[in-house]
């Protein structure tokens, strides 16, 4: 390890040419310069090699040595992810602050994983097993109530020789040792893992469980399959970053991976001091324990940033192998291409739109085919499901990531920016959006919730897309001139966009809504379409169905009815009857 | 331009070529990337630059003050094997320098045994405070809807001929620690100013110097001037020069920081110009692919940290060319702000002044400052209704440019009314008018009463019942 491998010739920003040995590998990790920075071989070429730098290069000189390391960049796998915040190299940030103090500065080496912390360990072999790649050897509680399944190497197999008995050890205590084709094998709870290489699966299970968000313009609208992939592309302030801070916290998956990648400190920070405070609805825990944070603020290097994404999804897909569900956020992938377009221009690449690489496109392939729900090597079932951000420029979907994304996934989230500045969050345009999971999870809905969901569900979007039309209509004559039915429509459109579509994340009780409360106010208010409708056909005038108590009663229980007190929407129902059925009455013909 | 005299470092005579504010020097040994270097003309005068990119005996080096006067044969490239530092001290307060952070007010160099690296370096997530703490600028549609938290960065768009540097000298001269809505006014913990100006007209840095010397802020104010005249390529410096000051007052010295850049839009301009003589592949509008990373390099250097009591917080400015908030400039820099605020060409030529187009503007840190204990418990809500029912009043009025007033519903000409009293009470306020928080939460409660009770859906029942005086309040 660390032999000099060659001599900087070159160096522009965070890439840097060397010339030196041909046995360097094709996305070897070195170390460059006399600081011993982080870089990663992007390019070969005879004995001259193209580096990306993960760290600032400024004071660099030419002249100065590259060392090579043999190994691809990876990441440690292992108890002890849950809970840190790394950069996009899976450096612990901790340490770094307490070495370095408030900024970062190079020439930072640290384990991602701590060695000397103990787990509770609990072996699942035996002597004699045979074992193949993936297997659970053993489990160790990483947090109070989170096991975590330590698997065998998926690269190796063998016949077990011996086991560690029950007990505490460290990451780097030898757990089992294993005689496999190539001799003796010790093996540790610590393995490593090449990020740019997809963990192996079995095969890939259909996606027909909803990843549940507690949004409800998300899981009513617009679900996303737990192991699918969905893209939230939209401009400057419209709520990216809210709606996946909004998935993080509430979304029904055992694993959170959250990647801000060259995005704002603040928001990590944010992340940071929240999460430990808020507690998981379903575990009862504090968020934080089943979260890990991958921070490339957009004032880190670059590279780096490239390599966050891959750092992610390496960790969510080791957890999704134990059996997990992991929901991973990407916010946003758009820095990600940034950073691959900077890198790209540096080495003076061909450019193919607005000067992106031309494998772009085979990136972002490779990165969404990263999710999935899939039938793991040890036989458990597992997932990762994909949310990335997309911040096209000046908000406009026709530029190159949005639609190389578009690709890629099978739902899209599409942000509005008249949405936002109208205060309409999220401001996720119910017209633009779509997902191709909603036949999909439908039998999930009918079993949970003995509801049918799927017909509900269309028959709100066929309300909303009727209103849009109705609205061109008005806009040029005024509502006046419609009739009461149509009239009617709007003011059950209405409803849906206030007291459904709209949802404040940073109210208590609005902030997460159970899917039950999802439904049971989907159906109230087809409840009160179907009544008005009845009234109105009889000729009742349109101000008398808008003006009944029960319209703000309704817009106002998303955020006045707690998922605890669902019996309050049966009084509800109980109005929209009472005061419904005094008007059905006066227009009884 | 500059009179540092380095001793020591490699020197090349003459150039290999010379591009723009761009040389290739030839013949340097083990150059460092981002290096500073000193050249001297054939007449003996000195400028500084920076290399770019480094090769084998071959160094790009950005000339600051630009290349005129320099020949091929007659220039002196020295190598100073250090990246830009420039001193700091608390007594730069007071004083003026240049873009690049030589005094020009005629003081002696600052006295500091403290150099630090222009280029700073990020604030590590783990080390930050999340922001918490409103200023209170006296502005309603700050104040109000748009709320500036201590360690935010809070950008003005504008465009050519709005008061946007009156704006931002208001925002100076009120800027006070917020408190809870009521609570008897207390000595605020005044703020030091770091102001740069990058290709500014002279009349723009005056009249920053005029309003800070007759708000008495003179003495907190340190000036890091770049004017229309003075050479483009020293922009780049500039923003980095001022706030590496800011950091140091803030982070070592304590002090509440607030940053004003103007104008943002040259900055960007002097970024393109060298990307385009050194012929690389642009992204959008002739803009660097980088242009985010870089803008962010500078937006990031805002906010509080742990070790320290003090805070930056950042208002640059921006002209929209051509009044477009999608150009690139403009478009970037809200990626990486938190928020921004919208001067509209509409409300200008209506009169209004401050004329903050309410819609487009936001400050996404808003909703962790205001409210119970910090504000007042309606805040927040009272915000989103005002937002949603001026937002409400746009379709109206598109309504009544195609049907007419008079045919409007009874409901709509309520917005219409509405919303003309919302840009001239709550928007509209004079230059010199400091607001409390709570007269400004008052005048949006008066106008939301002009509405009926039925379509103020964002606030609660309560705060109806204890806020709403309209006509149907009773019932
Ligand atoms: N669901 C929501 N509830 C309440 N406010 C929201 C919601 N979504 C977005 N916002 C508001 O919009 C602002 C911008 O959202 P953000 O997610 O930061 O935008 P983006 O990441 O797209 O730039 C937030 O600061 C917040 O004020
Ligand atoms: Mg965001």
């Amino acid at each position: 390890m660390s032999d000099q491998v060659g001599t900087i010739t070159w160096i522009s920003g965070p890439v840097v040419r060397a010339r030196g040995s041909r046995n360097v590998g094709m996305l070897e990790l070195v170390e460059v310069g006399s600081e011993h920075l982080v870089g990663e071989v992007i390019g070969l070429k005879g004995d001259q090699m193209t580096i990306q730098v993960y760290e600032e290069t400024s004071g660099m000189q030419t002249g100065s040595p590259v060392y090579g390391t043999g190994l691809p960049l990876s990441v440690e796998l292992a108890p002890g992810l849950i809970q840190s915040i790394y950069d996009g190299v899976q450096r612990p940030l901790p340490l770094i602050e307490q070495a370095m103090g408030s900024f970062i500065s190079r020439g930072a080496r640290f384990d991602p994983i701590n060695r000397e912390k103990k787990w509770k360990y609990t072996p699942k072999v035996k002597v004699g097993d045979e074992v193949q790649g993936g297997a659970i050897l053993g489990v160790a509680m990483e947090t109070d109530t989170f096991e975590h399944r330590v698997m065998l190497n998926p690269d190796d197999s063998g016949t077990i020789t011996w086991v560690a008995p029950a007990g505490d050890y460290t990451v780097v205590d030898p757990i089992v040792k294993l005689k496999t084709s190539k001799g003796e094998k010790t093996v540790e709870m610590l393995q490593r893992w090449p990020v740019r290489r997809a963990r192996p699966f079995v095969d890939r299970r259909g996606a027909n469980i909803p990843l549940i968000t507690g949004q409800r313009i998300l899981d009513t609208f617009f679900p996303v399959a737990k192991g699918g992939a969905a893209g939230i592309p939209g401009p400057f302030g419209s709520g990216k970053t809210v709606t996946q801070h909004s998935i993080a916290k509430w979304a029904d998956a055992e694993v959170i991976v959250y990647i801000g990648c060259g995005e704002r400190g603040n928001e990590m920070t944010e992340v940071l001091q929240e999460f430990p405070h808020l507690i998981d609805p379903r575990s009862g825990r504090p968020l934080m324990e089943r979260t890990v944070l991958i921070a490339n603020t957009s004032n880190m290097p670059v590279a780096a940033r490239e390599a966050s994404i891959y750092t992610g999804i390496t960790i969510a897909e080791y957890y999704r192998d134990m059996g997990y569900h992991v929901a991973l956020m990407a916010d946003s992938t758009s820095r990600w291409a940034e950073a691959l377009r900077e890198v790209s221009g540096r080495l003076e690449e061909m450019p193919a739109e607005e000067g992106y690489p031309a494998y772009l496109a085979g990136r972002l392939a490779e990165f969404y085919e990263r999710a999935g729900y899939v039938n793991n090597l040890n036989g458990s079932q597992g997932s990762v499901s994909i949310v990335g951000a997309v911040s096209p420029p000046g908000g406009d979907f026709s530029e190159p990531v949005t639609q190389h994304t578009k690709r890629f996934i099978r739902c899209f989230w599409a942000l509005d920016k008249s949405l936002a500045s109208a205060r309409h969050f999220p401001a996720i345009n119910w017209l633009d959006s779509y997902s191709e999971y909603v036949t999909d999870v439908a039998d999930w809905w009918r079993e949970k919730v003995g509801k049918d969901w799927l017909d509900m569900r269309n028959r709100a979007m066929e309300l909303l897309s009727e209103e849009s039309r109705l609205s061109q209509i008005v806009k040029l004559v005024g509502p006046d001139a419609l009739p009461y039915t149509e009239r009617m429509v709007l003011e059950t459109t209405r409803l849906i966009r206030e007291g459904i579509l709209q949802q404040n994340a940073t109210e208590d009780v609005d902030a997460y809504s159970s899917v039950e409360k999802q439904i049971r106010l989907l159906e109230l208010v087809l409840y009160f379409h179907d009544r008005g409708m009845a009234i109105v056909r009889k000729g009742a005038p349109i101000n008398l169905i808008h003006d009944l108590p029960v319209v703000d009663t309704i817009i106002r229980a998303k955020s006045t009815v707690t998922n605890e007190e669902m019996h309050k929407f049966d009084d509800i129902q109980k109005q929209i009857d009472q005061q419904m059925g005094q008007l059905d009455a006066e227009y009884r013909s | 331009m500059s009179d540092v005299t380095v001793q020591g470092g490699q020197e090349v005579v003459g150039v290999a070529r010379i591009e723009g504010p761009i040389l290739i020097v030839e013949g340097a040994a083990n150059v460092s990337y981002d290096e500073v270097v000193e050249i001297q003309d054939s007449r003996g005068q000195l400028r500084r630059g920076r290399v770019l990119e480094v090769g084998e005996g071959v160094a790009v080096v950005q000339v600051f003050a630009g290349s005129t006067g320099l020949s091929i044969d007659g220039t002196r490239v020295r190598f100073l094997s250090n990246t830009l530092h420039i001193p700091v001290a608390e007594e730069m307060l007071g004083r003026i320098f240049d873009g690049l952070g030589n005094p020009i007010d005629g003081g002696p160099e600052p006295l500091s045994d403290r150099y630090a690296d222009v280029n700073g370096q990020p604030i590590n997530p783990t080390a930050r405070i999340y922001p918490r703490d409103y200023i209170q600028t006296g502005i309603s549609t700050i104040d109000g809807v748009n709320t500036l938290l201590r360690g935010q960065k809070l950008p003005l768009f504008s465009g050519a001929g709005m008061p946007h540097d009156q704006l931002a000298a208001q925002i100076v001269r009120q800027a006070t620690l917020g408190k809870v809505a009521g609570a008897p006014a207390t000595e605020g913990e005044e703020f030091a100013i770091v102001f740069a100006a990058m290709g500014v007209k002279n009349d723009v840095a005056d009249y920053f110097r005029r309003s800070f010397t007759e708000s008495g802020a003179l003495t907190r104010v340190a000036m890091f001037l770049n004017l229309a005249d003075d050479p483009p390529v020293e922009r780049i410096v500039t923003p980095r020069a001022a706030l590496t000051l800011a950091e140091y007052l803030a982070y070592e010295r304590d002090m509440h920081v607030l940053v004003v850049l103007t104008d943002m839009t040259n900055y960007g301009e002097a970024l393109r110009q060298i990307s385009n003589v050194r012929g690389e592949v642009p992204s959008r509008k002739g803009y660097p692919g980088y242009l985010y990373s870089d803008l962010a390099s500078l937006y990031e250097r805002t906010g509080r940290i742990r070790t320290s009591k003090g805070s930056i917080t950042q208002i640059p400015i921006l002209t929209m060319p051509n009044d477009d908030i999608t150009h690139p400039m403009p478009d970037l820099t809200g990626y990486i702000t938190e928020g921004q605020i919208v001067l509209g060409r509409e409300l200008n030529f209506a009169g209004i002044y401050p004329p903050v187009a309410v819609l487009p503007s936001l400050s996404r840190l808003m909703k962790d400052g205001i409210g119970k204990n910090r504000t007042r418990d309606d805040h927040p809500r009272w915000g989103a209704q005002l937002y949603a029912a001026y937002a409400k009043t746009q379709d109206v009025r598109a309504l009544a440019s195609v049907i007419g007033e008079e045919e409007l519903s009874e409901v709509d000409q309520k917005y219409l009314k509405f919303g003309r009293a919302f840009e001239r009470e709550f928007v509209n306020q004079s230059f010199t008018e400091n607001r409390s928080i709570e007269r400004t939460l008052e005048i949006g409660w008066k106008l939301l009463s002009m509405l009926p009770k039925k379509e103020l859906t964002r606030v609660n029942l309560d705060e109806i019942a204890k806020y709403y005086k309209g006509e149907d309040a009773a019932n």
